[in-house]
C-alpha cells in the first residue's frame, strides 16, 4: 500500500518536474504526445520528420516531447492532469475514457480524422520458436497437445485485449457463433498461459529470454522488432489466416491545446501522420499504413495478407460494448479464472 | 505538559526530559506526521468512501480480492519469517566475526534497499526461470521457483533482508561477551546461552525487523510482478489487483482494496508492537 501511494506521489512529482518546463516555454512551441509502449521507435522518427516539415512550411520551430507507458496508465495520467496536446494510444476506449471523465476531448473525436482517426493499424500474429517445432499455423493449433502460450494480461495490457479479440474472431468463425464453444476455446487458451505479464514488452521478455512457452501472441510490429532485437534466427513469425484489425487511434486534447494555444500545431502534427512521409514511416516500423497507395511497395510486401475482423463487427459491437462485456469487472475474461471453471 | 497534579493520574505523558521544548517538539512531530503520512492516507480512505457500504463489503467478500489478499499477506509473512532466521544469522556473522571482506558483506546487505524493484524482479526471474542458472538446478528436483507463489516469496525475501539485519545489528553490537562467559561459567551449554541469554535481549529488535520486512512485503509490487506469473486466484497479489481495477477506471474499487490492505497492515503492525511492549516488560529493556 505504501508503495502504491509512493508511486502515485512519485509519478505526480516526476510528471510535474518534467512538464513544468514544457508548459512554461512560450518562445518555442512544444507539443506533448502521450503515447503507449510499442510506438517509441515510430514516434522518434516521425517527430524528427514533422519538425523538419513544420519548419519548412511555417518557419516555426516546434519540439515534441514523448511520453510512453501502458496505454491505460497513460490515459489515467491525462485524466489526472498531464497536459498532453495529443494522445496516440492503443485503444479507442482509453481515449473515450479521457473524453468521458474530463470533457477535454470532443465526443466526436473519432470522426475528425480519416479512417476512424487511426493513421496506422496493426494486427496480432504468432511468434514461434525457430522452425515452428509445434507446427502452429492457425488459432486452433494453440490448444493442441502440450502447447504453452505467452500473452500479457488483458486486464492490464491493451495489446493483450487485441490478442483475446483476435482469438475470439477465429473461434466465432470456426464454431459458427456458438457462444459456449467460443468461451470454452478462450478458456482453454488462457489455461495454457503459465505467465500473464502486465504488458506486451514483459511478455516478449518472458518468451524470448526466459524461454517460456511455444508461442507468443504479439502485435505484428513487436514481432518484427523481436526479430531485430533478439536475432531473426531464434524465431519465426506466423501470420494466421484470420486476425483482428487493431486501430490504435489518435486525438487532439482540445481542452489542453486551447489552454496552451497549440491547437494549430497539434492538429497539423496528427494530420501529417496521413501524409506520404508519415505513412512511409509507419510502414517502416511495421505498422500497416491506412493509405496504402502512398507507401513504397517494398514496405508493403513485408506485411502479409490476413483476413482482418474489426472491433465494429457485429460479433463485438464496438469498444463501448466489448470493453465491459469481455474485460470489465466480472466480464468474460474474469469468468475464465473463476475456480470451478 | 505534566504537572504534579496530573502525576496522580495513571494515564499520563511520560516525564519530560531535562531538555526543555517538549511541547514544541511534540507539536512539530504531530504536524509533520499528519502532513506526510496521515493526510495522504486519509485521502485514500476518503476516496474509497465514494462507495456505499454494501459495495465496499461486496469488494471485500469477492473471492478474487480475498485470494489476492491471502497471497499478498501469506507470502509476505512467510518471507518475513525466513528473513528473521537468516537475517539474524547474517547480522551475527557480521557483528561477531572478523574475516576478510566483512565490510563488503556489510555493504552488500543494503543493496536491496538501493536497487530499483523492477531490476530486482527481472534479475530474480532470470535466475529462477526454468532456463535460469538456479531454476535449471531446481528443475532437476521438480521444484518450480518462478511464476508461482514460491517466486513471490523469493522476491520478498530479497527485498526484506536488509530490514531485519539493520534492526538487529546495533543491538547485537551492544551485547557484552561477558554475559555469554557468565552463562558458560554457570553451566549453560551453547544452545541454552543463545536461547535463554541472547535471544530475549534481541527479541524486540527481531520483532521490529520482522514487522518492517512484513509491511514492505505486503506493499511490494515492482519486483513481484516479474516473477509471480500473475495468474488470478493463484499468484495474483493485491497490489496488482489494485492496478487492474485502475486499468478498468474503477477508482472506487482500487481504493477500497487499498484501504482494506491498509487496515490489515495497521492491525498486524499494532499487534506486533504490543507483543514487543510485552516482551520488553518481561525481559527488561532490550531495545
Amino acid at each position: 500500500m505504501s508503495v502504491f501511494a509512493k508511486r502515485l506521489g512519485a509519478i505526480a512529482l516526476g510528471v510535474g518536474l518534467v512538464f513544468s518546463g514544457v508548459s512554461g516555454a512560450v518562445a518555442q512551441t512544444a507539443l506533448l504526445n502521450v503515447s503507449y509502449d510499442p510506438t517509441r521507435e515510430l514516434y522518434k522518427d516521425y517527430n524528427e520528420a514533422f519538425a523538419k516539415h513544420w519548419k519548412a512550411e511555417t518557419g516555426e520551430d516546434v519540439t515534441i516531447q514523448q511520453s510512453h507507458g501502458g496505454s491505460g496508465k497513460q490515459a489515467r495520467a491525462v485524466i489526472d492532469g498531464l497536459e498532453a496536446d495529443v494522445v496516440t494510444l492503443a485503444l479507442e476506449s482509453d481515449i473515450n475514457a479521457i473524453a468521458d471523465k474530463t470533457g477535454k476531448i470532443a465526443k466526436d473525436w473519432r470522426t475528425r480524422l480519416p479512417n476512424n482517426s487511426a493513421p496506422y493499424t496493426s494486427t496480432i500474429v504468432f511468434l514461434v520458436r525457430k522452425g515452428n517445432p509445434k507446427g502452429i499455423h492457425n488459432w486452433g493449433d494453440l490448444v493442441k497437445g502440450d502447447v504453452q502460450i505467452v500473452t500479457p494480461n488483458p486486464k492490464t495490457s491493451g495489446g493483450a485485449r487485441w490478442n483475446y479479440l483476435a482469438a475470439w474472431a477465429w473461434a466465432n468463425q470456426e464454431f459458427g457463433g456458438d457462444q459456449d464453444k467460443i468461451k470454452a476455446y478462450i478458456a482453454e487458451l488462457y489455461k495454457r498461459a503459465p505467465v500473464l505479464d502486465t504488458g506486451a514488452r514483459g511478455s516478449l521478455t518472458t518468451f524470448a529470454q526466459r524461454q517460456i512457452g511455444d508461442v507468443l501472441l504479439a502485435w505484428e510490429n513487436e514481432a518484427y522488432l523481436a526479430g531485430a532485437e533478439f536475432g531473426a534466427d531464434s524465431f519465426d513469425i506466423v501470420a494466421p489466416p484470420i486476425s483482428i484489425l487493431a486501430e490504435p487511434p489518435v486525438a487532439v486534447v482540445d481542452g489542453n491545446v486551447d489552454a496552451k494555444g497549440t491547437r494549430k500545431q497539434a492538429e497539423a502534427y496528427l494530420e501529417y501522420l496521413y501524409s506520404e512521409e508519415g505513412q512511409n514511416i509507419a510502414a517502416k516500423h511495421f505498422y500497416r499504413p491506412s493509405k496504402r497507395e502512398v507507401v513504397k511497395p517494398e514496405l508493403l510486401q513485408q506485411l502479409p495478407e490476413i483476413k482482418l475482423v474489426t472491433i465494429d463487427d457485429p460479433i463485438f459491437g464496438g469498444w463501448a460494448k466489448a470493453q465491459p462485456e469481455h474485460f470489465g469487472d466480472g466480464g468474460v475474461f474474469d469468468q475464465i479464472y473463476k475456480p470451478g471453471n | 505538559m505534566t504537572t504534579p497534579a496530573a502525576a496522580s493520574v495513571r494515564w499520563r505523558l511520560r516525564q519530560p526530559s531535562v531538555i526543555p521544548g517538549f511541547g514544541l517538539t511534540l507539536g512539530f512531530s504531530l504536524a509533520y506526521l499528519t502532513l506526510i503520512i496521515l493526510i495522504p492516507l486519509a485521502g485514500l480512505v476518503w476516496r474509497s468512501a465514494s462507495l456505499s457500504g454494501s459495495e465496499f463489503l461486496a469488494i471485500l467478500a469477492d473471492a478474487r480480492t480475498l485470494n489476492a489478499l491471502k497471497v499478498s499477506f501469506g507470502t509476505a509473512f512467510l518471507a518475513a519469517l525466513i528473513n528473521v532466521v537468516f537475517g539474524v544469522i547474517v547480522a551475527w556473522v557480521i557483528v561477531r566475526y572478523e574475516f576478510p571482506g566483512r565490510r563488503i558483506v556489510d555493504a552488500v546487505v543494503d543493496l536491496p534497499f538501493a536497487l530499483p524493484t523492477a531490476v530486482a524482479g527481472i534479475a530474480l526471474a532470470a535466475l529462477y526461470a526454468p532456463n535460469g542458472w538456479v531454476g535449471q538446478v531446481l528443475n532437476v528436483f521438480g521444484i518450480k521457483a518462478a511464476f508461482n507463489p514460491t517466486g513471490i516469496v523469493i522476491a520478498l525475501v530479497f527485498i526484506g533482508l536488509p530490514f531485519v539485519v539493520r534492526t538487529v545489528q546495533p543491538i547485537m553490537e551492544e551485547i557484552d561477551r561477558e554475559v555469554e562467559e557468565a552463562a558458560a561459567t554457570l553451566g549453560a551449554n551453547r544452545f541454552q546461552t543463545v536461547y535463554r541469554v541472547l535471544l530475549p535481549g534481541l527479541a524486540p529488535a527481531i520483532l521490529t525487523g520482522f514487522a518492517l520486512a512484513f509491511a514492505r512485503g505486503v506493499g511490494e509490487y515492482g519486483s513481484v510482478i516479474f516473477i509471480a506469473g500473475n495468474i488470478p486466484y493463484v499468484s495474483e497479489i493485491a497490489p496488482l489487483l489494485i492496478v487492474i481495477r485502475l486499468e478498468e477506471f474503477n477508482y472506487g474499487a482500487a481504493t477500497a482494496i487499498a484501504t482494506i490492505m491498509l487496515a490489515l497492515s495497521f492491525a498486524m503492525l499494532l499487534a506486533i508492537n504490543l507483543i514487543q511492549a510485552w516482551s520488553r516488560r518481561r525481559y527488561g529493556h532490550g531495545a
